[in-house]
C-alpha cells in the first residue's frame, strides 16, 4: 500500500475543507485527482505530502507518517508559482532534488550526475545551463519534473502539470509521464483530460468530500468524467456544493 | 589624485577607510544579490535603520554603566541580529501582514536610538556620522571589526550557498527535502544584517542600503548567474567605495554621499548599455 488515507479531515478556523477522505493507492498505480476550485484538491496534496497535519483521521504514505516519508516523494508544483527572473540554470534547479545529501558546501560529483540523468530523463539535457528565464513555459515545467525525479522517488506528485502550457509542448510532456508511470506512483492534480485517460489508472473527485472513481479505462468511461468534470466545472455552485457528488456518478 | 595616494602612505585613516571599504565590497556585492534576488530590499531597510536604536543604547550604556567593551559597532551588531531575528520571525508567521510590523520596527528603532543618544550623558554625540557615515571616523578597531565580520559573512554564504539559494527559488520544496527553510531564511536576515553594519562607518544606515541594493541590481542586468552577478556587484561596489573615497577626499566632500551617488550614477548608466545591447 503506498497512500492509505481513512476517515480523514482538515479544516481552518471553523470551517472543514475535506472531510471523512477514505482512500486507498496500490504500487504503480497512477492516481489522477480532479474537482472544482477551492475543492480541496491542493489541499489533499499538503497533506500527503506532510505539510499539513490532518486534524482527523489518519494518512499513512509507505506505511509512515507523511513527514517521515517525504524522501520518498517527489513534488512538482505549478512552473507559474517561480520567479521567473531568478538567476539560476536549468541544473541547478535540478539538484535541488539532491538537497537532502548535501551538508555543506558544493554538490558531489554523484549528486550532479543524478541531476543530470533526471534531466536527460525528461529530454532537458541539453538545456541544463540554460538560465531558467530563457526557458519556455513548457521547459520550466520539464524542469520541475526532472527536480522532482533527482529525488529518486517512489511517488511522484504533480499539481497540473499542463496549467498554462500549449497544445504541442503538453503532448511531449505527456510522453515523458507516460514513460514514468512504468516506474513509479504518480498522483497527479489535474483539469486536463487528455493527462487523465493517458496517465490515470482511477480518479479521485474531491470537492469537500472525496470520490474515487476506479476504472479500467474505456472511451464511454472517459466520456463520463469528462462530462461530469464539465458539469462540475460550470454548474457547480447549484450541484457540486457541500459534497454533493450527484454530478460524477457514472454508475 | 596623486594628494589621495600621498595620504594613503601618509594618513592612517586614509588607509583604514579604503581597508573597510574593500572588504566590506566584498560582503555587500555577495550579500546584496542574495537581498535583490530574493526581493527583500525593504526587509533590509528595515533591518538598517533599527540599528540606530542599538547604537544609541550602546552609546548610553557604555557612558551611564562604563562599559567601554560596548561600543557603537557592538551595539549595532546586536541591534542588527535582533531586529532580524524579530523580522524574520514576523514575517514567517504573519507574511502578507508583515509589512506594517516591519514598518513598526524600523520607526521603533530609529526612536529609541535617538532617545538614547539625547539621554546619554557626556559629550554630544555626531548623530550624523551613524546616519549619513563618516569615513574619516574609522578606527583600527573598526577595521578589525570588518575584517572578522566579513569573513564570518562570507564562510556563511560559502558553507550554505546552496541552501540559501533553494530557500529563495522555492521555499516549500526546500523543506520537502529536510532544509529547514525558516532557519535559512532567518540567516540570511542574520548576515544581510551584519553587511549592513559593516557599512554603517563607510556610507551609514540610510545611505548604505543603496549600497546593499544598486550594485546588485546593476550586475543583475549584465548576468543570469547568481554567482556572476555576486561578482559584477562586488566589482561595482569596491569601485564605488575606493572611486567615492579618492574622489571626495580630492575635493573635500562628505564621503558617503558621494559613493552613494556613484553608485546610482552606474545603476543608470546601465540602462542605456543594456538598451544598446539588445538594439545591435
Amino acid at each position: 500500500m503506498i497512500v492509505e488515507c481513512r476517515n480523514l479531515s482538515f479544516g481552518y478556523a471553523q470551517s472543514l475543507v475535506l472531510e471523512e477522505v477514505d482512500f486507498t493507492i496500490h504500487r504503480g498505480e497512477s492516481l489522477c485527482v480532479i474537482g472544482p476550485n477551492g475543492g480541496g484538491k491542493s489541499t489533499l496534496v499538503k497533506l500527503i505530502l506532510g505539510l499539513i497535519e490532518p486534524v482527523q483521521g489518519s494518512l499513512k504514505i509507505l506505511g509512515q507518517s507523511p513527514r517521515k516519508a517525504q524522501r520518498d516523494m517527489g513534488y512538482v508544483p505549478q512552473a507559474m508559482r517561480f520567479d521567473a527572473q531568478f538567476p539560476i540554470s536549468a541544473l541547478d534547479i535540478v539538484l535541488m532534488g539532491r538537497l537532502d545529501r548535501l551538508v555543506v558546501g558544493a554538490f558531489s560529483r554523484k549528486c550532479r550526475e543524478a541531476a543530470l540523468a533526471a534531466l536527460d530523463e525528461v529530454g532537458m539535457a541539453d538545456l541544463a545551463h540554460r538560465p531558467f528565464s530563457d526557458l519556455s513555459g513548457g521547459e520550466r515545467q520539464r524542469v520541475m519534473i526532472a527536480r522532482a525525479l533527482a529525488c529518486e522517488p517512489g511517488i511522484l506528485l504533480l499539481d497540473e502539470p499542463t496549467a498554462n502550457i500549449d497544445l504541442s509542448v503538453e503532448a511531449q510532456l505527456i510522453e515523458t509521464l507516460v514513460k514514468l508511470r512504468h516506474k513509479m506512483t504518480i498522483i497527479m492534480v489535474t483539469h486536463d483530460l487528455d493527462l487523465v485517460s493517458s496517465i490515470g489508472d482511477s480518479v479521485l473527485c474531491v470537492n469537500h468530500r472525496v470520490h474515487r472513481h476506479s476504472l479500467p479505462i474505456s472511451g464511454e468511461t472517459i466520456k463520463e468524467i469528462y462530462s461530469s468534470r464539465r458539469r462540475i466545472e460550470h454548474d457547480r455552485r447549484s450541484r457540486h456544493i457541500e459534497g454533493d457528488h450527484s454530478a460524477c456518478d457514472h454508475d | 589624485m596623486t594628494d589621495f595616494f600621498e595620504a594613503l602612505q601618509t594618513v592612517p585613516l586614509i588607509r583604514y577607510a579604503l581597508i573597510a571599504g574593500i572588504v566590506s565590497s566584498l560582503t555587500f556585492g555577495v550579500v546584496g544579490s542574495l537581498v535583490v534576488t530574493r526581493r527583500i530590499a525593504y526587509i533590509a531597510a528595515a533591518i538598517a535603520h533599527s540599528i540606530l536604536g542599538g547604537i544609541g543604547a550602546s552609546v548610553y550604556y557604555s557612558r551611564v554603566y562604563d562599559m567601554p567593551w560596548l561600543t557603537p559597532m557592538v551595539g549595532a551588531i546586536i541591534a542588527g541580529l535582533l531586529s532580524a531575528a524579530i523580522i524574520g520571525w514576523v514575517s514567517l508567521k504573519f507574511g502578507e501582514r508583515e509589512d506594517t510590523i516591519i514598518g513598526a520596527i524600523w520607526a521603533f528603532g530609529m526612536a529609541a536610538g535617538l532617545l538614547f543618544i539625547h539621554y546619554a550623558p557626556g559629550k554630544a554625540v555626531n548623530l550624523e556620522s551613524f546616519i549619513f557615515g563618516n569615513i574619516l571616523l574609522t578606527s583600527r578597531s573598526d577595521v578589525i571589526a570588518t575584517l572578522v565580520l566579513g569573513a564570518i559573512v562570507l564562510l556563511l554564504v560559502v558553507l550554505f550557498y546552496h541552501k540559501l539559494v533553494a530557500v529563495c527559488f522555492d521555499e516549500e520544496f526546500a523543506r520537502l527535502r529536510g532544509v529547514s527553510s525558516s532557519a535559512y531564511y532567518l540567516l540570511l536576515l542574520a548576515i544581510t544584517a551584519m553587511s549592513v553594519v559593516l557599512m554603517v562607518r563607510v556610507a551609514g544606515i540610510i545611505l548604505s542600503l543603496a549600497l546593499i541594493v544598486l550594485p546588485a541590481a546593476t550586475a543583475s542586468r549584465f548576468s543570469r548567474k547568481l554567482w556572476v552577478i555576486m561578482l559584477i556587484a562586488v566589482g561595482i561596489t569596491m569601485l564605488c567605495n575606493t572611486g567615492g573615497l579618492a574622489f571626495s577626499y580630492e575635493l573635500d566632500v562628505p564621503t558617503g554621499p558621494f559613493i552613494v551617488l556613484l553608485a546610482v550614477a552606474i545603476y543608470t548608466a546601465s540602462f542605456f548599455v543594456r538598451r544598446q545591447r539588445t538594439r545591435g
